[in-house]
C-alpha cells in the first residue's frame, strides 16, 4: 500500500512535471494535485506502519507524523531554496528563473547593506547581556518576600503578550513622536532640546534595542525566575551563617548555581533576537540609513521592493549558515562554561 | 509582669532592621518603577483612543481630569456604542481580520499541540531507530527548528504557495504557523511527559490497554496542564506573527498585525483610531495574560529548570 499511493504520487508528480516543461498537458492549473498525492501518501505510510509492524508500528506512529510534517515544510523548502538562491528570478517579470550561477554571491559580497545589517546583527545581540542583567535584577527582587507579587507578575508578563506590531505603534510612533508623545516630552523637560528617537543612526539603533528589550525582558525574567525558586533556601541561610554579606551570598553562591539557566535563558534569547524584524520594519523599516536594519527585514524589503526572489534567498541562505556556525561554537562554549569545575 | 523590659533589641538587630527596612523599599521601588514602565504604553494607548486632536497635542493624560473621553476613535473603527448597529466598512473589515487572527492561531495551536504531544511522548517513552537517528538525533531535530530563522524559509515557501495556489490562504499561513510553534511545543511536553513516572502506563499495559489507549486514558489526563500552557504559548506566538501574514497574504487572509501594521505607514490616518486599532489588537492578548498567567509562566520556565 505504501509502495503503490508512492507510486501514484510519483505518477501525478511526473505528470505535473511534464506539464511544467511544456511537453503534454494534462489540464492542470497548479501544484495541488502533488500536494493530494503526498498528503495521501503521507496517511498510507503511517497507516502502514501499524498494519506491518504491529505494536512496534503503533510506536512509531507518536512521532511519524510530527516527523513527515517537518521535513515537508523544512527540508523541502530549504533544498528548493538552494535552487532558487543561485537563480536571478524576478517574480515580477515574466521570464521567469533563470539560473546565474554565482552572480548572487559576487552581488552579495558588494552589498553594503548586507554587511551592514550583519554588523547590525551583532550590535543587537550584544545588547542582550544588558538586558540579562536587567532581568536578573528584576527576578532578584520578584524572588524576595513581597507583597502583591501575583500583580507584579502579571504587570511584567504583558509586554511579552502584546504583538510587536501593536506594540511599535504604541510606542514607536505615537509615545517617542517628537512633538507629541509622552517620552519626548518627558525628555524635553529633561533638557533635550530636539528628542528625536529615530534621527541619528545610534539613537535610533539604540531605540530598537529598548524597544525589543522591553518585549523580551519578561521573558528572560521568568526563565531565571525559575531558576532561583528551584534554590534550596539553605544554600542561602548557610552563605549567611559563614558570614557572607548579601552581596558576596549572591556573587558566591546564587551567581554560579544559576550559571545553567542564565545560559539557557541567553542562548534562546539570542535565537529570538536572530529573527528580530517586525519591530524595525514597522518603525524605521532600516532607516536612517540601513541604521537600524536587521537581516531580516533587510531580505524582507528587498523582496517588497525589487520582489527578486533569488538574490534575497541567497542572503537568507547564507544567513542560516552564518546562524548554525555561530550557534554551534556559542553551544559548545556554553557547555564548557556551564559543566561543573572539579 | 514587669514594666522593665528584659529582652532588649540590641542597637546590632536595630540596625538590621533599619537596612533590612531600606533594602525593602529599594526592592518595592524597583519593581513600581518596572511595574510603571510595563504598563504605562497600555495605559497610554487606551487613553489615546479616548482623546480627540487638542487633547493628544497638549500631551493631557488623565482622563476626566485633563480631558474629556470622547468615542472619537472607536467611532472610526464602528465600535463605539453609537456606531455599533450601524453599517460600517472599517469594523467589518476589522472583523474579518480578527476573525482570520483568531481562527488561524487556533487551529494552528491545536494542531501544534496535537503534533507536539504526540511526537514528544513517543521520544520521552519509546527508543527508536530511523535510519541512522536515534532518539536524541530526532529530539535535536525538532529542536533545531528553533534555530531557523523565518527569513529563510519565506521567500521558497512563497514560490511554493504561488504554485500550489496556497497563497493568500488560511491554510497556508496555518501550516506554516504550526512549524514554526512545533518545536517550543515539543520542548515544554518532553519535560511534562518525562515527569509522569513510567509505572503508570506499565500498569495500565498490564491491565489489558494498548499502548495508544494508554496514552489517551491514562497519560493525557495527567499531562494535561503541560499541554493548556504549550497551547496559551503558541497562541500568543501565532497570534503576533507578522512577518509571514505580511509576505503571504494579502487581501482574503490578512491577520490583525498586517492591518495595524498597514495602518502604521499612512500619515492620514488620526492618532485616537490608531490607538484604538492597536488597543483593540492587544485586548484579548491583556485578557489571556491576566487570566491565565499561571500557565504561560510555567510553560516558560519548562525548560529553564531541568
Amino acid at each position: 500500500m505504501i509502495w503503490g499511493s508512492g507510486a501514484i504520487m510519483l505518477a501525478v508528480a511526473a505528470a505535473q512535471s511534464l506539464q511544467a516543461v511544456g511537453s503534454a498537458g494534462f489540464g492542470f492549473e497548479n501544484w495541488r494535485p502533488t500536494l493530494y498525492a503526498y498528503v495521501t501518501w503521507a496517511i498510507c505510510l503511517c497507516w502502514g506502519q501499524v498494519l506491518m509492524h504491529g505494536e512496534h508500528g503503533k510506536r512509531t506512529l507518536f512521532v511519524l507524523p510530527a516527523a513527515l510534517f517537518v521535513i515537508s515544510l523544512t527540508v523541502f523548502p530549504l533544498l528548493f531554496g538552494l535552487i532558487i538562491a543561485f537563480s536571478d528570478w524576478n517574480l515580477s517579470s515574466p521570464d521567469g528563473r533563470q539560473f546565474n550561477g554565482l552572480d548572487n554571491v559576487w552581488q552579495m559580497w558588494a552589498d553594503p547593506f548586507y554587511w551592514n545589517a550583519m554588523l547590525n546583527m551583532v550590535w543587537y545581540v550584544l545588547a542582550i547581556l544588558v538586558e540579562y542583567a536587567i532581568a536578573f535584577g528584576l527576578a532578584l527582587a520578584l524572588n524576595a518576600e513581597i507583597r502583591a507579587r501575583k500583580f507584579f507578575r502579571v504587570a511584567f508578563l504583558l509586554p511579552l503578550m502584546l504583538s510587536p506590531v501593536a506594540v511599535s505603534w504604541m510606542i514607536g510612533k505615537s509615545m517617542l513622536e517628537p512633538r507629541f508623545g509622552p517620552i519626548a516630552r518627558l525628555g524635553r523637560a529633561l533638557g533635550w532640546d530636539d528628542p528625536s528617537f529615530f534621527g541619528s543612526p545610534w539613537i535610533a539603533k539604540l531605540t530598537i534595542m529598548l524597544m525589543d528589550a522591553w518585549t523580551f525582558i519578561p521573558f528572560m525574567m521568568i526563565m531565571i525566575l525559575a531558576g532561583l525558586q528551584a534554590i534550596p533556601k539553605e544554600l542561602n541561610e548557610a552563605a549567611k551563617v559563614d558570614g557572607a554579606n548579601g552581596w558576596r551570598a549572591f556573587w558566591e553562591v546564587t551567581f554560579p548555581l544559576m550559571l545553567p539557566v542564565s545560559i539557557t535563558a541567553i542562548l534562546i534569547r539570542i535565537i529570538f533576537k536572530l529573527k528580530l524584524a517586525d519591530i524595525v520594519i514597522a518603525v524605521t523599516s532600516g532607516g536612517p540609513g540601513g541604521a537600524t536594519d536587521t537581516v531580516t527585514s533587510f531580505i524582507f524589503r528587498e523582496y517588497r521592493d525589487r520582489s527578486n526572489v533569488g538574490y534575497g534567498t541567497l542572503l537568507a541562505m547564507v544567513y542560516l549558515v552564518i546562524i548554525i556556525i555561530a550557534m554551534t561554537l556559542l553551544m559548545k562554549l556554553a557547555d564548557r562554561i556551564s559543566r561543573p569545575r572539579t | 509582669m514587669t514594666d522593665t523590659q528584659i529582652f532588649h533589641d540590641s542597637p546590632v538587630d536595630r540596625a538590621f532592621r533599619a537596612k533590612r527596612f531600606s533594602g525593602r523599599l529599594a526592592i518595592y521601588a524597583l519593581l513600581i518603577l518596572w511595574a510603571l514602565i510595563c504598563l504605562f504604553p497600555i495605559y497610554w494607548t487606551l487613553t489615546t483612543s479616548f482623546k480627540m486632536a487638542p487633547d493628544v497635542m497638549k500631551g493631557h493624560m488623565v482622563p476626566w481630569v485633563d480631558f474629556t473621553p470622547k468615542w472619537l476613535g472607536w467611532k472610526s473603527l464602528g465600535l463605539s456604542p453609537d456606531t455599533l448597529g450601524d453599517e460600517s466598512t472599517v469594523r467589518a473589515e476589522f472583523l474579518k481580520r480578527f476573525s482570520n487572527s483568531a481562527i488561524v492561531s487556533v487551529v494552528s495551536s491545536v494542531l501544534a499541540v496535537v503534533l507536539g504531544s504526540l511526537a514528544a511522548y513517543g521520544l520521552s517513552r519509546f527508543s527508536y531507530k530511523f535510519a541512522w537517528m536515534r532518539n536524541s538525533d530526532i529530539s535535536f531535530f525538532f529542536l533545531s527548528q528553533l534555530i531557523l530563522p523565518p527569513v529563510v524559509l519565506a521567500l521558497p515557501m512563497l514560490v511554493l504557495y504561488k504554485e500550489l495556489a496556497l497563497l493568500d490562504t488560511r491554510i497556508g499561513l496555518i501550516l506554516l504557523y504550526t512549524l514554526s510553534v512545533l518545536p517550543i511545543v515539543i520542548w515544554i511536553m518532553r519535560d511534562q511527559f518525562s515527569s509522569i513516572p513510567t509505572e503508570l502506563e506499565e500498569a495500565a499495559l498490564v491491565d489489558g490497554l494498548s499502548i495508544w489507549g494508554a496514552f489517551l486514558t491514562i497519560i493525557l489526563p495527567i499531562a494535561l496542564p503541560g499541554m493548556v500552557a504549550a497551547f496559551i504559548l503558541s497562541l500568543v506566538l501565532t497570534w503576533n506573527e507578522y512577518f509571514f501574514a505580511a509576505l503571504l497574504t494579502s487581501t482574503h487572509s490578512n491577520t490583525l498585525p498586517v492591518m495595524v501594521a498597514s495602518q502604521t505607514g499612512s500619515q492620514g490616518i488620526s492618532w485616537w483610531s490608531m490607538a484604538a486599532l492597536a488597543w483593540a489588537a492587544i485586548l484579548p492578548l491583556i485578557v489571556i495574560g491576566v487570566v491565565l498567567e499561571r500557565y504561560i509562566i510555567k510553560g516558560m520556565a519548562a525548560g529553564a529548570v531541568k
